[in-house]
Parts: structure tokens; sequence; C-alpha cells
């Protein structure tokens, strides 16, 4: 798993790209939803 | 030892073809745990029942008690920024994003154990010692590396990391009530299986934004992106040491600019719920408040992101004049708002100024950067959140204090912040000035071109300065 600066190259594919913001995307939204439902209180 | 080594700075240098758009989600992995803090005080009325379980008794801890372990959690955030700064420069983002994930970790197990002895000194020590270090060095080691990785987009970069500390809260709040509830029985509150789960997540979290997260090859630059010919007068080319920085007008100003902008959003953020009902008797439930504190929180988190990638068009010291007129504008409409009876008013100016609460933490980090280099911006940024620490005990205090000597003067509880608003909007006026007076950095205080890495102290600098 090192990564030391070899020279050579390490193209990173979009479907990994994708899996790392998928990963905090979606506990990201999830609270934000959240706190959307509740902020609603406001209007009701 | 082959294990310590994956931490080091040399095995976290990206090879040719990494893409930057891994570094934001490394980024977040770490904010959006550390933003924890911030909902912190979902723990506040469980841990007052401990023992009495449906009620407090006697042996239970006081909610004043319990206060403390967020601001020690706090103070330990500035002082650790400061202390380790250079550290978390020096040594790589992975071997301070790994040593922030154990710390965090290792608090939330020390306080579980702290629940679970009725040991309040431990949770103090967990959460307050430890989780506030792993704040203060998780908060900057991300902001720096993605500084690097978008010379061209800093703004929005740090912004991106940036929200995810606001976002922290959104996750770390409903996750909470709802560990608390599956581990909750008619003997027992589930607090301290809820942070050994906590810390658990948490931990697997943040090591997993440490595996990804790389720093890029010296001299790269993202493709298509020319770097300016000449410096322009607001955005410097040379690096500043992080000691020298400490040593220049620019870095106090900027200071007092974060100081003054946080203290007047601070002090709103705390009182929020309480102030909104009492400038609206009968027309702002407790329900909607917390409404208005979510909505508030929502735009806490979009104006991180959104001022930061606009500071990146209109420049810093631009972006944090609109912050100060447009605050001085919405404070004092505040009161207006109050007295007409006008809530929709009352919630726009609120979201807006606390969307720039938000945006002062994001755009501060590029606001160093063209100030002091790219180099020891981590470092300096860990200074800066002493900023940060200060203006938490003076938005409060304003606040609170104020609002209670209106009121034992025989101010209505309606108007009774009135005053506060203006002051408020006083403190964005010197601000402002602060603001203004913020100049390019003076050449005496650059660093010399091709010195390399720790040897570049204040004796090299020095000869720089009376060069």
């Amino acid at each position: 798993m090192t990564n030391q600066n070899t020279g050579e190259a390490e193209t990173t594919s979009p479907l990994k790209i994708a899996a790392a913001w998928i990963f905090v995307g979606i506990p990201l939204l999830w609270g934000v939803s959240q706190t959307l439902i509740n902020a609603m209180q406001l209007f009701k | 030892m082959a294990f310590l080594s994956f931490l080091d700075r040399s095995h976290t240098v990206a090879k040719p073809g990494f893409s930057r758009w891994m570094v934001p989600p490394a980024a977040l992995c770490v904010h959006l745990c550390i933003g924890q803090a911030y909902a912190l005080s979902v723990f506040n009325l469980p841990m007052t029942k401990l023992i009495g379980i449906s009620q407090s008794t006697p042996e239970d801890w006081k909610l004043t008690e319990l206060g403390w372990i967020f601001s020690i959690a706090m103070l330990f955030l500035g002082g650790s920024a400061a202390v380790f700064g250079r550290w978390v420069e020096e040594g790589g983002p992975r071997r301070a994003m790994f040593t922030a994930g154990c710390l965090w970790a290792g608090g939330f197990f020390l306080s579980a154990i702290g629940v679970k002895l009725h040991m309040l000194w431990l949770i103090y020590l967990g959460y307050g010692v430890l989780g506030g270090c792993a704040l203060g060095i998780g908060y900057i080691s991300p902001v720096s590396t993605l500084i690097k990785w978008f010379p061209d987009r800093p703004g929005m970069a740090t912004g991106m990391a940036i929200m995810g500390f606001g976002g922290g809260a959104f996750i770390a709040s409903p996750l909470s009530v709802w560990l608390m509830s599956k581990f909750s029985t008619a003997t027992h509150v589930g607090v301290m299986e809820t942070f050994v789960v906590m810390g658990a997540i948490y931990f697997c979290f943040m090591m997993v934004g440490a595996t990804i997260v790389r720093v890029p090859a010296p001299g790269w630059k993202p493709a298509g992106y020319t770097p300016p010919a000449a410096a322009t007068k607001m955005i410097s080319r040379n690096d500043v040491y992080v000691y020298d920085a400490l040593k220049t007008p620019q870095f106090w100003l900027i200071w007092w600019v974060l100081c003054l902008n946080v203290t007047a959003g601070i002090g709103v953020l705390g009182q929020a719920s309480a102030m909104s009902q009492e400038m609206f008797p009968g027309v702002i439930t407790p329900i909607a408040a917390a409404g208005l504190v979510g909505l508030m929180s929502l735009f806490n988190m979009g104006g991180r992101f959104c001022w930061a990638s606009l500071s990146d068009f209109i420049g810093r010291k631009n972006t944090y004049f609109c912050f100060f007129v447009l605050g001085i504008i919405l404070y004092i409409t505040v009161p207006y708002a109050g007295g007409s009876g006008n809530v929709a008013l009352f919630a726009f100016c609120f979201c807006i100024i606390i969307s720039m609460y938000g945006g002062g933490f994001s755009t501060v980090p590029a606001y160093l950067r063209d100030m002091f280099g790219t180099r020891y911006v981590g470092a300096i940024h860990g200074w800066l959140l002493t900023a940060w620490s200060a203006a938490g005990i003076f938005g409060p205090v304003i606040v609170n204090y104020l609002r209670e000597y209106n009121i034992t003067h025989g101010v209505p509880k309606a108007q009774a912040y009135n005053n506060t608003m203006y002051i408020m909007a006083g403190l964005l006026v010197i601000g402002f000035i602060c603001n203004a007076f913020v100049r390019a950095v003076h050449a005496r205080y650059h660093m010399k071109p091709d010195t390399d890495g720790s040897a570049l102290n204040a004796a090299g600098t020095a000869k720089a300065a009376t060069a």
C-alpha cells in the first residue's frame, strides 16, 4: 500500500474516485436530510 | 516499524496520474468525524441521569460540570493546532490524520470508561484533552494538503473540507440519539456503549482518510494550470516560515479579522433558539426554534463551501469585506425585524449571518496561503485557530451578559437583544478596519528559495531578514 514516488504512473480509476465520494457523501447526505426534516418545523 | 514508515510524508507523495479528486474525500473522512464536537450537547442530558436513569439524583453530574468537557476540548483544539502545526506540516498529512484518528477514538474509549466508572475526570481527559488534540491536528492537516493540491482553487478546496466539519454534527447528532435509544434499558442510559461504537466507527472512517490521502510531488501542478507569471499584489508566490509569520502585522490583523467574525457569529449561533423565542413570543415555538437552529446549521455548512469558493474569484480580502459590510447591515436589521414581528426577515438575517460565520472559517486558510505561501500554511493556520478559541469565549459572554444586564435594567425580553446586535455590528466595523489594513507581507519575511525542509529555520530567514 506504500506509495513512494518512484516515478511510476498511478492512474486513478473513475470508479475509485466515485467510491471515495460515495463513502463520504452518503453519511453527509443522510445527516443533511435529517437536519432538513427538523428545519421544516419552522415553517409549520 | 515498517508500518510506521507507511505514515511518512515520503510514502504519501502521489505518483504521476494520481487524481487530486481523491484528496477531498480523504479530508472529509477526517472532518466529518471531528465535526462531531458540535453535536456533543446531545449527550448532556443523558449524562446527567447516569445514576438516576429517569431523573437526575444528587450523585449525578451537573450540566455545568459537563459543560467543561466541550470547553476543555476547544482549549486543546487551539493549543494543539498551534503547538503541533509545524510537526503536521513536516511529518505529512497521513501521519497527522492517523494520529488524529487514534486520539479521537481513544478519547471516546476513555470517556466510555469514565461513564462506566462514573469518573468525570476521565471524560475531561478523554474527550477534552485527547479529543481536543485530535480536533486541532485533524482540523489543520487535510486543509493544508488540499491547498497544495488545488493551487488554482484553494478557496473551494478548503471550503470542501471545512464544510465537512460543519456537516459532522448533522451525522453525529441523529446517530448518537439512535445509538442511545438502542443501548438504553430501564436500568441503563446507554451512553457508554454509544461512546464505544462511535469511537470505533470514527477510527475506521479516519483510517480510510489517512490511507487514501496523498501529497503532490514537488513541482506538480494541475493539468492546464499556469501559475501567474508575476505575483499579484495580494497573492504571494513566496513562502514565510511559521515563526516568522507570527512576527508580521498581517498575521495578527487576520487573527483579529477571524476572531471578530467568529465572535459575531458564535454569539448568535449558541443563543439562536432562546433569542428567537424571546424576540417573537408566542410566534416562534420551541419546536419552530429548533427548526430555525437546524436551518442555520445548514447555512453554516453551505456557507463554508460557497463563500470560500467565491473567494477564488473575488479575492479573500474582498470576501471578508462582504462578511463585514453585509454583517453590519444584517445585525442592524435584526432589531427592526423583531420590532415589526417579521419572522421571515429575522430568519433570513440569521441564516446569512451564520453562512458568513462558516465562510470565515473556510476562507481564512486560503487568505493565509495568499499572504504566507503554501509551505507552512498548515502550521500558520494552527496558530490562527487560537482566534477561534478566543472568540468562543467572547461571543457567548457578550450575548449572555448583555441580555442579563438589559433584563435586570427593565428592558423587555423581546428587546433585550437589540443592544447586543448593535455591539456585534460594532465589532464587525473593527473587523472591517483590520481587514482594510492587510497588505502584502514584506519581502524581508520571505524564505530563501531552495532552502530545504526543517532546515528552513529562523536562522535561514534571519539572514534574509537582515539582507
